[in-house]
Formats: structure tokens, sequence, C-alpha cells
């Protein structure tokens, strides 16, 4: 019995290790290939790191700004992020803490707006912001994200459990107006659902694709993702200079990543359980 | 009473700007396409009404019906094992004798933030014939003599995109799962300690029978955002004979790359139509599954 329990043991932490390397070797992989050069790229399998990745790097960046469409998507994404979280709540508060007529039925409004695939209106949308003149800026981006159905539900189910309307009542009493109040006591207190929302939203913005690569048409203004998408056909025949740009779109994520994996991963797990 | 009157018009102004936004933002844009696929439009002129046209056209669009098939096939491909994989890692993960849980929780769930386009990239690169890095690991170890070339083929296409989409989602998937079955009271898992439930048996009929609420929200939910396909499938290409196209890729090329945005309107509807019809069937046979 007990030499079987150990086989078992065995197996599966074998399994374990295994689903674990496949996770990672492609990100291994990619880093040693690119420092290597394009005849050795194409004739060796390659283990070990070489000393090429400057000579790559120097051909990425003679034709692409890598690192202006690094700082282009932190900045779209930090700014969107920050809008999103404010209205979503604003929304998840009025939700929660006020009573009105059709409230629920508005509610189910909010939820049936998830169920839209994300694609259906691009082109109205595109169509939308060339109206608004707003192609080639960073406004679709921005304002794409206010309407997150996910975001309110997420705050209004944490107001509604760990918010007490004491606090909001005594805000009243002390003489605040009601934004003062959703302001100052508020949203300190929604801080925990605030960080574990932050996390989907910037991920989500930090990802998006479709529509940096459809309303923007100045290279210098696109984001990291469509930039990573124009290597291919920029650089055919160069494979060094694409790994390196894989490199660096890469490698940022996982030191973020390795520094904030508790937190994103409970965070990943608390949204779930409310989703 | 009165405090509650003047509570009741503010919680209107707290929720109209998620209203507004989706109004201007999500509705119009949406009924807008649907007026737009009435038209003929190319984006420089101004639209003219054509009526029913476009969707005459993608009635008898044999390259349409060629992408459904092609999404299904490599959604089919991708989530089967993606939700096996996920079940079983965190059927393991919820034991207490494995040790450094969250290091391959974090390792198993790295996948799932990296940007699709670039995973796209990626696998694009390691499949590529005459450079990729499996097709050297293959002919290394001897399993094969001359190099492979997948995007020649329209299974492996198939099989590479729904790979890259598995090997993104099933560390999201296990990480739901594992946070599904902390919720499950403890008590139930003493009592059938008690009872003197063997491992297997716990799993089996306690474990899994109260995660399938959650297991098929997984699925329902999938079916939204595998049907939408677009960013990893989209680097890895067409594929030979267009067998790697995905639904959202054709919307794709038809509107921004052939500029053609009103046939392309006349897609996007069809495509929510599908993605609504699939749902709907899931819905129906996990309910069935449910009684």
């Amino acid at each position: 019995m007990k030499v079987q329990q150990i086989v078992v043991r065995g197996i599966i932490y074998l399994f374990l290790i295994a689903v674990a390397v496949t996770c990672l070797i492609p990100f291994y992989s990619m880093i040693i290939t690119s420092t290597h050069t394009n005849t050795d790229i194409a004739q060796k399998l390659l283990l070990v790191p070489g000393d090429q990745l400057g000579e790559n790097y120097k051909r990425l960046m003679a034709s692409v700004n890598i690192w202006r469409g690094l700082a282009n998507s932190v900045f779209v994404a930090v700014i969107a992020t920050a809008l999103d979280l404010y209205t979503a709540s604003l929304v998840g508060y009025g939700f929660s803490k006020y009573n009105f007529r059709f409230k629920n039925g508005l509610f189910m409004v909010v939820l049936a707006t998830m169920m839209v695939p994300g694609q259906l209106g691009i082109i109205g949308f595109y169509k939308l912001m060339d109206t608004f003149h707003m192609l080639d800026t960073y406004w679709p981006m921005i304002l794409n994200g206010l309407s997150s159905a996910f975001g309110v539900f997420l705050i209004k189910q944490f107001a509604d459990d760990s918010v007490p309307n004491e606090l909001l009542e005594s805000g009243r009493i002390d003489g605040y107006g009601e934004l003062q109040i959703f302001h100052r006591i508020m949203l300190p207190l929604l801080s925990p659902a605030l960080a574990t929302y932050a996390i989907f939203c910037f991920i989500g913005k930090w990802n998006d694709f479709l529509t940096p690569m459809i309303v923007l048409f100045d290279n210098n203004k696109q984001t990291l993702p469509v930039m990573i998408a124009s290597l291919r056909s920029q650089f055919t025949a160069d494979f060094g200079a694409q790994y390196v740009g894989i490199v660096i779109s890469v490698v940022p994520i996982l030191v973020f990543f390795s520094a904030m994996s508790k937190r994103i991963i409970s965070g990943v797990a608390a949204g779930a359980v409310k989703g | 009473m009165k405090t509650k009157v003047n509570k009741s018009a503010y919680g209107y102004l707290f929720i109209s700007p998620f209203f507004i936004a989706y109004t201007v933002m999500g509705l119009v844009p949406i009924l807008y396409t649907l007026y737009l696929s009435f038209t003929k439009w190319d984006g420089f002129t101004d639209p003219v009404f054509v009526g029913l046209a476009n969707y005459e056209r993608l009635l008898h669009d044999t390259f349409f019906y060629q992408t459904i098939g092609n999404t299904l096939i490599i959604w089919i491909f991708s989530i089967v094992p993606q939700l096996i994989l996920a079940l079983l890692l965190a059927l393991i993960l919820n034991e207490k004798f494995i040790r450094g849980k969250h290091f391959f929780r974090a390792v198993f769930y790295f996948p799932h933030i990296i940007t699709p386009i670039t995973l796209g990239v990626m696998f694009a690169l390691m499949f590529d014939w005459q450079t990729g890095t499996i097709n050297k690991l293959l002919m290394n170890a001897g399993l094969i003599q001359d190099p492979v070339h997948w995007f020649n083929s329209p299974w492996w296409s198939r099989i590479i995109a729904a790979s890259v989409i598995c090997w993104q989602y099933f560390g999201f998937n296990l990480i739901v799962f594992i946070a599904g079955m902390q919720s499950i009271p403890t008590e139930v898992f003493e009592a059938a300690q008690v009872d003197g439930a063997t491992k297997k048996q716990v799993a089996l009929r306690i474990t899994l029978p109260l995660l399938r609420p959650v297991f098929l929200f997984t699925l329902i939910t999938s079916v939204i955002g595998g049907l939408q396909l677009f960013d990893a499938p989209l680097m890895l290409g067409d594929g030979p004979g267009n067998s790697g196209r995905t639904m959202i890729m054709y919307l794709y090329e038809t509107a921004f790359k052939a500029f053609d945005y009103s046939y392309g309107g006349a897609i996007a509807y069809g495509i929510f139509v599908i993605i609504m019809f699939f749902t709907a069937i899931t819905t129906r046979a996990t309910r069935m599954l449910k009684e």
C-alpha cells in the first residue's frame, strides 16, 4: 500500500511538471532563439543562448519602434482602466445602495449586455468614430469600455455584501452630499473589489487588438499588439528580429506576473466565483 | 420620507453613466451596423440602400459556411481537451499532499495573461516548417526524417490554432474550477471521510457533482467566446484553402481589408445569429443534463 501510494504520487508530480514545462518551454525557446543569427535559426536546434541579441534588436528597431508601442499600450490601458473603474463603481454603487423604480429590470438589462458578442457592432462603431472625428485618436479605446457589465456586477456584489448602509447614513447625518458620500466613504471601502476588477480590466485593455487595428492609422500611435502583428509582414525572412519583438512583448509581463502572481490569481479566483 | 425620494432620484443619476455609455458606444453601433447591412457602402462614398441584397449574398456564400465549420472545429478541438485538463489538474491541486500548489497554479495560469496576438506569432514561428523549433526538435529526436509543412495541411492548421487556444485558456479554467471546489463546504468532505470514502469516491461522488454548476457555466460562456476566435488564428494565417479562417477573421477581412463594410455588417449579423443559436443549444443541452 505504501509503495503504491509513492508510485501514484510520483506519477502525479511527473504529470504536473510535464504540464508546467509545456507552459514555459515556448517562452524559453523564444528567448534563446532571439539571441542567434538567422542562419543558425534556420539550421540548428537551439538550446543555449547565443550572442546575437544586440544585432537582431538593432535590425528590429531600425523599422519598428517597439518601445513606443509599449509606451502607447501602457498609456491607453492605464487611462482606460482608471475611467472604467470609476464608472463601474458609480453604477455598481447606484444599484447597490439606492432604491428606485425598475431597479431590478434595469439591472437585468445590464447583465443582458454581457450576452451580446463584442464584434456585432464593430462596423457601425468604425463609422460612428469617423463621424465623431475620433479616428486615429485614442478616444475609441478609452470610451469603449465605459459600459462594462462585469465590472458593475462585481462592484454591486461587493457593495451589497461588505459595505454597511449605516456608514452611508452616518455620512448623510454629517451633512455630506450624495457625491461626497460616494467619493469619501464608498470609494475607499470598495478598494478590494476595485483591485480585483482592475486586474481583469487592465489585461483586457492591454490585449485589445481589433479596435486599435481598425481605428489607428499612424504607425507611431499603434499599440503593442498591433506592432507585434505587423512583425510577420515586415520581417518576412528576418526571424531573429521577429523573435526579439516577441521577447520584448513577453518579458515585461513575465516580470510583472512573477511579482504579482499571488494577487492576480486570487483576484481572478474571486472574480470567477462572483461571476 | 423625504430622504427616500431624494435617494431614488440619485440612484438614476449614479447608474446613468452605464446606460449613456452603452447606448452611444454599444447600441448605436449595433443598430448602425444593421442599417449599413441593408446598404452598399465602401467607406468613401455615401451608403446606398439595397434592401436584403447583402443577406441574399450571405445565404449563398460558401466562404461564410466554410468559416462556420472551421470555427466550430477549432472550438471543439480546443474546448474538450481544455476542460478535461483543467478539471483533472484542479482535482490534483485540490489534494492536500501536493506541495508547491501556488507555483503550479501560477505557471499554468501564465499563458492566459499573454496577449493572444503574441501567442499567435509565437506559435506561427515555432511551427514554421523551415526555421521552427518544433520540426528541429522532432528531427533531432528521430521521429521524422523531413520537416513537416504544418500550415500546408488543413487539419494541422486547425489543430495548431486549437492548441494555442487550449494552451492559453486551460489555466484560467483551472483557477475557476479550484475556486469552485473551495467554495464547497468542508463539512461535506469531513462527513465523507468519517464514512470512510476513498479519494476516488470523494472526487466522483462529491466534488464533481457539486462542481457541475461551475462547469456548465464555463461551458456556456465558452461558446460565446470560442465562436469569436480571432486574434491568435489571424496570426497563424488562413491555412490552405482557407481551412483555418474563422468567422470573425472573415468579417475583418471583408470589412477592413476589402472595404466592403456593408457586406461585413451582414456577416456580423450572420455570426450573431449563429452564436445565439449555439448558445441556445448548449443551454438546452446542459439543462437536460441537469434533470
